[in-house]
């Protein structure tokens, strides 16, 4: 450990978002330093890379206005850390932690690295115990479990944001007890923010809001997630609680990275984005779970716009791979004006077969799921085959099943705001099954 | 000797301490993180560093870590969880909590676990590296304990004995130990290869049917996100016909492994009707532990399944996902600025993955006996498109390919194994043996092949002309090759069905083509598609 703080006036270049500087003695990686720029702005940064005395340093904010002579750096002999405690609750934060809500920084508690330490997989709870979201289209058929990550796939212009904020109000835990919600805004518009910092403040349960937006610095993006993680993990596992994070929009994170790997020069991959952006996400969606011998739980709820509609594109297929499902928004859907738009065929929550039945929502949940899955998935197999042969040349059964699955979309997948329960929502898939002679087997 | 910190990128660190090898072990900085040695350059090496270097300086003290990156061999791996460099998890936990703080590093085994030992030979017995020299009881299987030095037995333990405790010595002094440590990157020796030839029975329906492996055989299971590779990856780890199975968790989700480990304390054997785990090494490296020790995460694990090969039995090794692991291998290459192949992967990521896919086979072990080590391997190809360079390396040289199909998946049919894509070299000969237990099994597989053919033909025709527009025999072979998709190929891993004998195998199959057959015949005899129909559904029994 040194003990002074050392400062340097020796940067060699600034290229976007990185600092170099030369004849720095005994940096660590991912040491904090802090930028003084020549008019004064301080700014946060971080310690990339070290080859002898030369460093490496990704600034958490605008680089414009620095220069090689007079801005200094100071390193502090730290890695980054983020304040807890129970006064960051009701509160809202920039990307860096500063307060954006206009109030006096609340008093630290402790600090813990904003990197956090990996679960020891054997620690970990398996997650099963149900969430009731309100939407059928996930309670009945995608079903949320505490402690799992499940994102949401969007495009551009579908209401992703008003089926967040929908689970942001409604999502209850089995006791009934509300969530704490951690709220991570990567990139956002002003126009969608103020709407979530509406619905924030309505929330009648407790909340922290990390907000980056789109005029703001990229790179304080790569930060604001892992600040709201290491929020959510001190709740969840110190606190005893049960912590819900939405994240909006990952495919802004994803950008950020790219664009420090680009500076880095580093080796694009596909569509540009860095090869090791697979293990970089898993270092967040992973921090989701729940602990063997603890209370509290970390659930969370990216949102993911998938560029050009294609659930192929690097950002939503990496996602994939990490995340236990997705729930996908389909643009038909949508345009036939139904919301939630969800298209249940595509979207698929893995963990979901622990936190139904008997023990958990009801006894025929299972089956129920099974059954309006199978029936919507061939009605809209017909319609493929509708498209070409034309009606009349399916048979009768194949006819009604047609019909099931435009009844489905408007009748289950389509609730508009109100809030389903659970027991709600399933008598509503048998109802549907038992109209078009679906129901069980005799 | 020691040296000190130059340089740090991500995880590769440059330090300017001499005499190493590349493969060595060395402990970096004062917290002393274990590494390896990557490259070397004159007096200075480059270091993988296993885990978390945040706050790592440069000038910091290295260590000499003692020769290269070594397993532990020996009984008590069974039923035991490991990290990517084989430090016992639930004892990690014991030591440092919930989380993977930096630090502790216990031996792998439990050095006072107690073990009976029974002698295989008396005093006086001349030995050599190979000779049995007894076997301890491990769970399930008696665990033979081999002679690694030649030499004259001068005492030989009986009864009761911690693992640290020799359980023989020679004449000259030398003692031998229960356990040894062998380099992870080194393959395990054997007296040879042989040809496999008797059938690795998975209980997977799909795959015992049509596309059997043998054991010793080698199984790319490539498919893309949520298409089932790691459901049928556990499901075969709780079902094949094996002695021991090491399951990796490489770079894919903590949960997953939470799950494994829940079910397998739980579910029973069903061969041995002992725990499950009993037959289990499970090592997990889940996506957001430390690339470098991802990377050598399949060594250790394939090394410690050797050892069970080793010991005459048939092992059985599950990775998923393989593509993580190339991934680490990739990232780890990047930092080197290394020149990139394909899609930014090294140049040398085939031959690597070559040499590692043939440490599966079936051997004459030291021994003289004969031990099988089998691989099915998940890759997850991005945006499911398996032209990319991870799944044609694997392609060539694993003899079968079980194609995950997204289509299938959506659909919710499950194992979605692509059944025209598919293949296993082994398919012809395993079925002649599957045959020779289960008379009518080779023609039965003929008869659901051509009908499932049958089915892709027809099937373009009736996106023409209507399913009305086909003609009543094909409206026959379309609801028969339904039935055969929907009850004979599904496979819910969540239900009693997970697991198909063969002979169940043979005879879900057989009833469904003998209905076939009587509707079939009804038509011949003149009856129409809705009469024959009718007379089935409500005449014969199901
Ligand atoms: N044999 C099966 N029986 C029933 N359900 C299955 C089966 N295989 C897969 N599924 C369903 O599909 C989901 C995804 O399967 P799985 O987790 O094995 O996918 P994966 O290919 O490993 O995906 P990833 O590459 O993202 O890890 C499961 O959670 C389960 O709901
Ligand atoms: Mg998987």
């Amino acid at each position: 450990m040194r003990l002074a703080e050392y400062r340097y006036r020796t940067v060699t270049a600034v290229r976007g978002p990185l600092l170099f500087l030369a004849r720095v003695f005994a940096a660590r990686i991912g040491e904090v330093v802090t930028i003084i720029a020549p008019d004064g702005r301080r700014i946060d940064g971080e310690v990339l890379k070290i080859d002898g005395d030369l460093v490496v340093v990704q600034v958490f904010g605008d680089t414009v206005g620095l220069d090689t002579d007079r801005t200094e750096v100071r390193f502090t002999d730290v890695v980054k850390l983020a304040p807890l405690g129970l006064g960051c609750l009701g509160r809202i934060f920039d990307g860096s932690f500063r307060p954006r809500d206009g109030l006096p920084m609340f008093t630290p508690e402790r600090w813990q690295p904003v990197s956090g330490a990996p679960f020891n997989p054997v620690a970990r709870a398996h997650p099963e115990e149900f969430i009731e979201t309100g939407v059928s289209a996930i309670d009945g058929l995608n079903t949320l479990v505490k402690g799992q990550k499940l994102p949401v796939f969007t495009c551009a212009g579908l209401p992703a944001r008003e089926l967040t904020e929908q689970l942001l109000r409604q999502a209850r835990l089995p006791a009934g007890g509300p969530f704490v919600l951690v709220f991570v805004a990567l990139g956002l518009t002003h126009f969608e923010y103020q709407h979530y910092a509406r619905t924030l403040a309505e929330l009648t349960g407790e909340y922290v809001a990390f907000v980056n937006l789109a005029d703001e610095p990229v790179i304080e993006r790569l930060l604001a997630p892992r600040l709201g993680l290491t929020v959510a993990e001190e709740l969840a596992f110190a606190g005893g609680l049960d912590v819900l994070v939405i994240i909006a929009d990952m495919a802004n994170y994803c950008d950020a990275l790219r664009e420090v790997a680009t500076a880095r020069e580093e080796l694009p991959g596909r569509r540009g984005y860095p090869g090791h952006m697979y293990s970089d996400l898993a270092s967040l969606y992973e921090r989701a779970g729940r602990l063997r011998d603890r209370r509290g739980s970390v659930t969370l709820l990216p949102v993911v716009t998938m560029p050009e509609d294609d659930i192929t594109h690097p950002i939503p297929d990496l996602t994939g791979y990490i995340t236990e499902g997705q729930l996908v928004l389909s643009r038909q859907l949508h345009q036939l004006g139904i919301f939630p738009p969800i298209d249940v065929l595509p979207s698929l929550s893995r963990l979901m077969n622990h936190g139904i039945g008997e023990a958990h929502t009801r006894a025929d949940h299972r089956d129920l799921a099974g059954r309006l899955y199978r029936a919507y998935a061939k009605g809209r197999e017909l319609r493929r085959l509708e498209a070409v042969v034309g009606r009349d040349g399916l048979l009768e059964d194949d006819r009604r099943m047609l019909d099931f699955a435009t009844r489905f979309e408007q009748a289950f997948v389509h609730q508009g705001a109100a809030r389903r329960t659970i027991a709600e929502t399933l008598d509503l898939g048998a109802r549907l099954l038992a109209e078009f002679g679906q129901g069980p087997p005799c | 000797m020691s040296g000190q910190v130059i340089s740090i990128s991500g995880a590769t660190v440059r330090i300017d301490l001499p005499g190493l090898k590349v493969g060595d072990r060395v402990l970096v900085g004062v917290q002393r993180l274990p590494g390896e040695v990557v490259r070397l350059h004159g007096a200075q090496a480059i270091v993988q560093v296993f885990e978390e270097n945040r706050g790592l300086g440069v000038g910091e003290p290295v260590r000499d870590g003692g020769g290269p990156l070594k397993v532990v061999l020996g009984p008590g791996l069974l039923g035991q969880v490991f990290d990517g460099l084989q430090r016992p998890l639930p004892e990690l936990r014991r030591l440092d909590g919930a989380f993977m703080r930096r630090g502790s590093d216990p031996f792998p085994l439990d050095l006072a676990r107690r073990w009976t030992f029974r002698p295989g030979l008396a005093a006086g017995a001349a030995v050599a590296p190979g000779d049995l020299l007894g076997t301890v009881r491990e769970g399930h299987l008696d665990h033979p304990i081999f002679a690694r030095e030649s030499g004259e037995v001068a005492w030989l333990a009986a009864g009761e004995l911690p693992l640290a405790a020799p359980v023989a010595r020679l004449a000259g002094g030398g003692e031998l130990p229960l356990w040894q440590a062998w380099p992870v990157r080194r393959p395990r020796p054997s007296r040879g290869k042989q040809v496999p030839a008797r059938p690795l029975v998975t209980g997977q329906r799909a795959l015992d049917l049509l596309f059997p492996l043998f054991k010793g055989g080698v199984a790319i299971i490539p498919g893309g996100f949520g298409t089932g590779k790691t459901v049928l990856e556990q499901s075969i780890a709780k079902y094949a016909d094996v002695d021991v199975v090491v399951y990796v968790g490489c770079g894919e989700r903590g949960n997953e492994m939470a799950g494994l480990l829940d079910e397998f304390a739980s579910l029973e054997d069903p061969r041995s009707g002992r725990p499950l785990m009993e037959r289990t090494i499970v090592v997990a490296n889940t996506s957001n532990m430390p690339v470098a020790a991802r990377e050598s995460s399949i060594f250790t694990a394939v090394s410690m399944a050797e050892y069970y090969r080793d010991l005459g039995l048939d092992v059985l090794f599950l990775a998923d996902s393989l593509s993580r692991w190339a991934e680490a291998l990739r990232e780890i290459s990047a930092a080197l600025e290394e020149m990139p192949g394909e899609d930014g992967y090294p140049t040398y990521l085939g031959s690597k993955l070559a040499a590692f896919i043939e440490r599966a086979g079936v051997v004459e072990t030291a021994a003289g006996g004969t031990g099988s080590l089998s691989m099915i391997l998940a890759v997850s190809p991005p945006g499911a498109d398996f032209s990319e360079p991870v799944t044609q390396a694997c392609l060539r040289v694993a003899g079968a390919f079980y194609q995950l199909d997204t289509r299938l998946a959506h659909r919710r049919h499950f194992p979605a194994i692509n059944w025209t894509q598919s293949y296993s070299q082994h398919a012809d000969p395993a079925a002649v043996c599957f045959d020779g237990d289960h008379p009518g099994w080779g023609e039965q597989r003929r008869r659901l092949r051509e009908l499932l053919q049958r089915e892709d033909e027809l099937r373009e025709v009736a996106e023409v002309v209507g399913m009305e527009g086909l003609q009543e025999r094909d409206r026959l072979l379309m609801r028969t090759a339904e039935r055969l998709r929907l009850e004979f190929l599904c496979q819910n891993s969540f239900t009693a069905d997970a697991y198909s004998a063969p002979a169940a195998t043979l005879q879900r199959l057989a009833a469904i083509l003998v209905e076939h057959d009587r509707i079939g015949a009804a038509l011949d005899s003149g009856l129409t598609y809705s009469e024959a129909l009718a007379r089935e559904v409500c005449d014969a029994p199901r």
